[in-house]
């Protein structure tokens, strides 16, 4: 295997990503990703010196709305989901 | 009167007629559920009562003459991961047990613009992140034709529920397969448009680049009918496009006469099962007694469009999951330390493996360091992809291959080696990352007695005829059994026996 | 402390402004300030599930307005770009921004300080969404999270590190307000949040070619903030580097009730966005056509103004200099001035009474409320000496709070000064019959006595006379 995944690696892409993973799981997470990025490799047998990235398949450009209110208030089916919810607002851990 | 044997088409039309109502409909299509569902495990949340009731309100609109849509009265399966106002939508994910849209899909809206009424959300992998249904927080879906075989994913609870006649036909998503692939599985006909053809408003995005939403259907000219139904513009969908073309129903001629057909030899090589590549060059053959100009070409870089797949719809779906952490809706988990354990915990309880693999793999293509060689590397591939695919247009007016290189495989199989079951995704992929429109169509059996698609592609735009070849081949084909009726005829016409058909000894347009 | 060594500052600002659109970025709720909680959302602007962006063409319109109006760049195939982050106030967890292709870049202005004229360069102006309010709860160890903001279009306008002071700072923020306000851009309140500035400083010793490490300074809701932030974060950087240490890269939140900041740092925040454009949007295209309709359309800014003002207007340098501050001021100027021609006195209302009551009040020159018309109305009363200038002051200070119509007012009000020579002649001859000390002591030489019967005559005519005309009546019957 050419790629072999740290356990560095995966602890900060578990950051970037926001999830915890047992110790069993990490391991597994080491070899699934260091397979999978093995295989990615072989896009590097490619050429694409000069070739533009593809971000959009079809060239649609300009999709704009008007500048126009359209929505009224939205709080009561915005909160009604919430898992916790005070005073029309969402509850989270204090952040300060 | 067996409404269940009715297509879509056909119910609407008796409907209309007055020989059927939607009530009768709902009815026929719930007492299939109660018998066969325990079984099949085709919805993840169906209320009986209120399907029913929705039934009864179309039903009397359409005796006061308010909706006489193409679909009035027919009942529908809604995948799960397609928003339904005031209805449970989970992508069938223990993330979204408890969530209730406060608006619908625009597909969805259509549907019910329409007069379709839905029955209920169907079972898919989890975050449509899978092949075969079994990454579901919900229980796997069986396949109708054996229970000991996956349905197919990601939309395997709507390919299952149209197969097994627990609906008359079913939304699905396909971002790299996900409707054709069941749809070949099941037996059934499924149909990826071209990007941008049914607005995602209201899909819950896995591959934004790559997802569409499409139907699964009983036959081609449901397909149709369905499709011309969710081709709307949307204003609420940037990649939404418009277009004049959209009555797919004017398209259904069964004349394949000159039509230009490409057999990609890659599709035919190593790791293609021999009963599959027998059948669908069966298909090829059928159309080309039927006029069409079929022959082989090379479609360069098959074997890229996987990595390819996975580096975008991995790195897309790492950015579009961050949504769910516990804050505005959906699960939270119940004891954590703090806003960041709070995410990390919500998300590692919320989450199946298969998702936590995609996001972990997403995450890491995108990070510091590896943008360039990874992500940017695989958009660059994808546009070569996609010039290939145009190249081949120039040439041809459709592409034909398998869908799958296997039938169904057994539960379990699939999800001990992910890389494998990607591999599964090898024929389909592509279509997804040049934007193309396919469809699948039933085109025979293994010994097994499991359903084999035939795949037709075609370029972008060019729907229609996509579905006069599939229309063509249908009708020669002659009827093909769904499940629900294991006696009737179940072969293709004009399929060879005896032995395995090889692309080498299989001569086309002469 | 002397310190041996010789320091210059680094300062480099992005600074965040709140575009004047009456939507969000990306969905049709409102952008007004204040209102419930989280009755400004839908759908999209708090991350439903489902949802997609679609982009508001005035938050291009205004960008490409301020970046021509700063000398940049434009680009005109730009594109969106997802900055993924996890944090409450963000609903998606992800921000959309621009990195990639920026709407413009390469841009300057042009500020004045004590030290002459100097450039600044902006290093690229890019569109993005602001994130939600957090309120942190009194009682309980929670926060709450308030979606009204969340959405609201930014530009953020990233300076290179050109600035050496805190005035270079100020008069930087000063120009790029001025601009923006002239564009109709944004009204640029920094109390309320609708300009914000976050600082990049370091410090490296004089004559030194290569920058010092920097920090980046947060927090920061006044101009007065901003100047203490930045001496406050140069002597701990230089402190630092006195005694050996070194200084860490790193984002700092500034107190400004304690007057010192701290660093903002946390295992958990990577700094690793993994942006990637966002598949959602589409990409856009600034043809020449439009690039060419929003340059026809950018307003005359300050200097060229000044410079017209000097020619046409006969008013002191002073004068210009306030009226062309904002441009509302100088808009009403230049309407009332257009409709009574009298460009001195338009002045002197707008720097005198106008610029009392506003000072007055704690308020800015956009909240003015009267109209063009409405003024020139009040100078063609005292003109026609219709009314008389104190009288105007009262009648102007009810348009400064109502707008009305002073015409009307002063008939319904009967402030109309008194031309009747014989009424007036009949009051001045009872004011001289009462006060003989005073008509005894003007006689005597004593000139100021007369301002004393001036005076009784005014206040026997509830004030609606004409001074001049009460002086000459008086001088003549004495």
């Amino acid at each position: 295997m050419a790629n072999i995944i740290s356990d560095e690696t995966i602890e900060y892409v578990g950051i970037l990503a926001k999830l915890a993973l047992s110790d069993e799981e990490k391991e597994q997470a080491k070899k699934d990703m260091g397979r999978m990025l093995d295989y990615i490799d072989q896009l590097g047998e490619l050429d694409t010196s000069g070739v533009e990235p593809m971000s959009h398949v079809f060239p649609v450009e300009n999709v704009f709305r008007e500048d126009v209110v359209v929505n009224g208030d939205g709080s009561s089916e915005t909160l009604c989901n919430a898992p916790e919810e005070k005073d029309n607002m969402f509850v989270v851990p204090r952040t300060i | 009167m067996d409404l269940l044997s009715y297509s879509a088409v056909e119910l609407a039309a008796a409907i209309r007629a007055g020989e059927a109502t939607a009530v009768q409909a709902m009815e026929a299509v719930l007492s299939k559920i109660d018998e066969k569902e325990e079984q099949i495990n085709a919805y993840v949340t169906l209320d009986r009562e209120a399907a029913l009731k929705a039934a009864q309100k179309t039903q009397k609109k359409i005796e006061a003459g308010e909706l006489t849509g193409a679909l009035a009265g027919v009942p529908v399966a809604v995948k799960d991961n397609l928003c339904t106002k005031g209805m449970r939508t989970t992508c069938a994910s223990k993330m979204l047990g408890n969530f209730i849209p406060t608006f619908s899909a625009q597909a969805v809206i259509n549907l019910e613009q329409a007069g379709a009424v839905i029955i209920g959300k169907t079972n898919m992998d989890e975050f449509a992140m899978g092949s075969t249904t079994e990454t579901s927080a919900y229980g796997e879906t069986k396949n109708p034709y054996d229970f000991n075989h996956v349905p197919g994913g990601s939309s395997g609870g709507s390919a299952a529920a149209v197969a097994a006649g627990e609906c008359f036909f079913a939304l699905g998503s396909d971002t790299g397969g996900s409707i054709r692939q069941p749809a070949s599985f099941c037996g059934v006909v499924g149909l990826k448009p071209t990007y941008g053809t049914v607005s995602r408003y209201g899909l819950v995005a896995y591959g934004s680049s790559l997802d569409q939403i499409g139907p699964l259907t009983k036959n081609v000219p449901d397909c149709a009918a369905v499709l011309e139904v969710l081709a709307t513009q949307d204003a609420k969908d940037s990649t939404s496009i418009r277009r004049e073309d959209t009555d797919f129903t004017s398209a259904l001629t069964a004349d394949v006469t000159g039509l230009r057909i490409g057999i990609p030899k890659d599709y035919f090589g190593e790791g293609l099962d021999a009963e599959v590549k027998e059948a669908v060059l069966a298909a090829a053959k059928a159309l080309a007694e039927a006029g069409a100009v079929v022959e082989e070409f090379d479609l360069s870089l098959v074997k890229y469009a996987i990595p390819t797949y996975y580096t975008i719809a991995a790195a897309e779906a790492s950015s579009n999951l961050e949504r769910f952490d516990g804050v505005k809706y959906g699960f939270r988990a119940t004891e954590f330390d703090g806003l960041h354990n709070l995410y990390k915990k919500t998300r590692s309880e919320g989450f199946g493996a298969e998702v936590k693999r995609r996001i972990m793999l997403g995450s890491f293509v995108l990070s510091s360091g590896y943008y360039d060689a990874y992500y940017l590397k695989a958009l660059k591939v994808k546009a070569m992809i996609k010039q290939a695919f145009d190249d081949a247009f120039a040439r041809y007016d459709l592409i034909l291959g398998p869908v799958a290189p296997t039938t169904a495989p057994r539960l379990g199989e699939s999800l001990s080696d992910p890389l494998k079951m990607y591999l599964g995704d090898i024929y389909t992929i592509s279509v997804n990352l040049a934007g193309l429109p396919a469809i699948s169509v039933p085109c025979g059996k293994d010994k097994a007695g499991l359903p084999i698609g035939v795949q037709l592609i075609a370029d972008r735009f060019a729907e229609k005829t996509l579905l006069r070849a599939a229309y063509t081949y249908e009708t020669l084909r002659g009827a093909f059994a769904l499940c629900t009726d294991p006696c009737r005829g179940n072969m293709p016409l004009r399929r060879r026996t005896g032995r395995a058909a090889s692309i080498e000894d299989t001569r086309f347009g002469d | 402390m002397s310190n041996t060594k010789q320091y210059e500052t680094v300062i480099g600002l992005e600074v965040h402004v709140e575009l004047a659109t009456k939507t969000k970025i990306f969905c049709g709720c409102s952008t007004e300030f204040g209102g419930a909680s989280n009755t400004h959302t839908c759908p999209v602007c708090t991350g439903m599930p489902g949802t997609l962006p679609v982009l508001n063409k005035q938050v291009v319109e205004y960008a490409l307005a301020v970046g021509l109006a700063t000398n940049c760049a434009i680009t005109q195939h730009c594109k969106f770009d997802r900055k993924n982050y996890f944090y409450p106030d963000n609903p998606q967890n992800y921000q959309i921004s621009q990195l990639y292709l920026p709407i413009c870049r390469n841009g300057f202005v042009e500020i004045e300080t004590a030290a002459g004229k100097k450039r600044v360069g902006i290093h690229e102006i890019h569109m993005e969404e602001d994130a939600g309010k957090l309120v942190h709860d009194e009682w309980e160890d929670c926060s709450l999270v308030d979606y009204n903001r969340s959405g609201v279009p930014l530009i953020e306008i990233v300076s290179e590190p050109d600035m050496r002071s805190a005035e270079e700072v100020i008069a930087y923020l000063e120009k790029l307000r001025m601009t923006i306000q002239y564009l109709g851009a944004s009204d640029c309140k920094l109390n309320e949040g609708s300009m914000r500035a976050d600082v990049n400083l370091s410090v490296r010793e004089v004559g030194a070619e290569a920058f010092g490490t920097r920090t980046e300074m947060k927090n920061l809701n006044s101009f007065r903030a901003i100047t203490h932030a930045i001496e406050n974060e140069r002597e701990r950087q230089i402190e630092l580097l006195e005694s050996g240490q070194q200084v860490i890269q790193e984002t700092r939140r500034w107190d400004d009730n304690k007057e010192y900041s701290y660093a903002m740092r946390s295992k958990e925040d990577a700094q690793d966005y993994r942006y990637f454009p966002d598949p959602d949007l589409t990409p856009v295209f600034i043809s020449d056509a439009w690039l060419d309709a929003v340059r026809k359309s950018l307003p005359e800014f300050r200097e060229e103004k000044m410079a017209r003002y000097r020619e046409e207007f006969d008013i002191p340098e002073y004068d210009i200099g306030i009226l062309t501050d904002t441009k509302h001021m100088a808009d009403l100027f230049e309407d009332t001035v257009a409709i009574c021609n009298q460009p001195k006195k338009v002045s002197n209302w707008l720097m005198g009474e106008t610029l009392r009551l506003l000072k007055e009040n704690g308020m800015d020159a956009q909240d003015i409320r009267f109209s063009p018309a409405n003024l020139a109305k009040l100078i063609a009363l005292v003109d026609s000496k219709a009314i008389n200038i104190n009288v105007a002051k009262d009648v102007f200070a009810v348009m400064f709070d109502k707008d009305v119509d002073p015409e009307k007012y002063v008939e319904e009000k009967g402030l109309k000064t008194v031309n009747d020579e014989g009424a007036l002649r009949r009051t001045i001859e009872e004011v001289i019959a009462a006060n003989p000390q005073s008509v005894e002591d003007y006689r005597n030489g004593k000139e100021k006595a007369i301002g004393f019967l001036v005076g009784q005559t005014m206040k026997a005519m509830k004030g609606k006379a004409d001074p001049a005309l009460v002086n000459r009546i008086l001088k003549e019957l004495l």
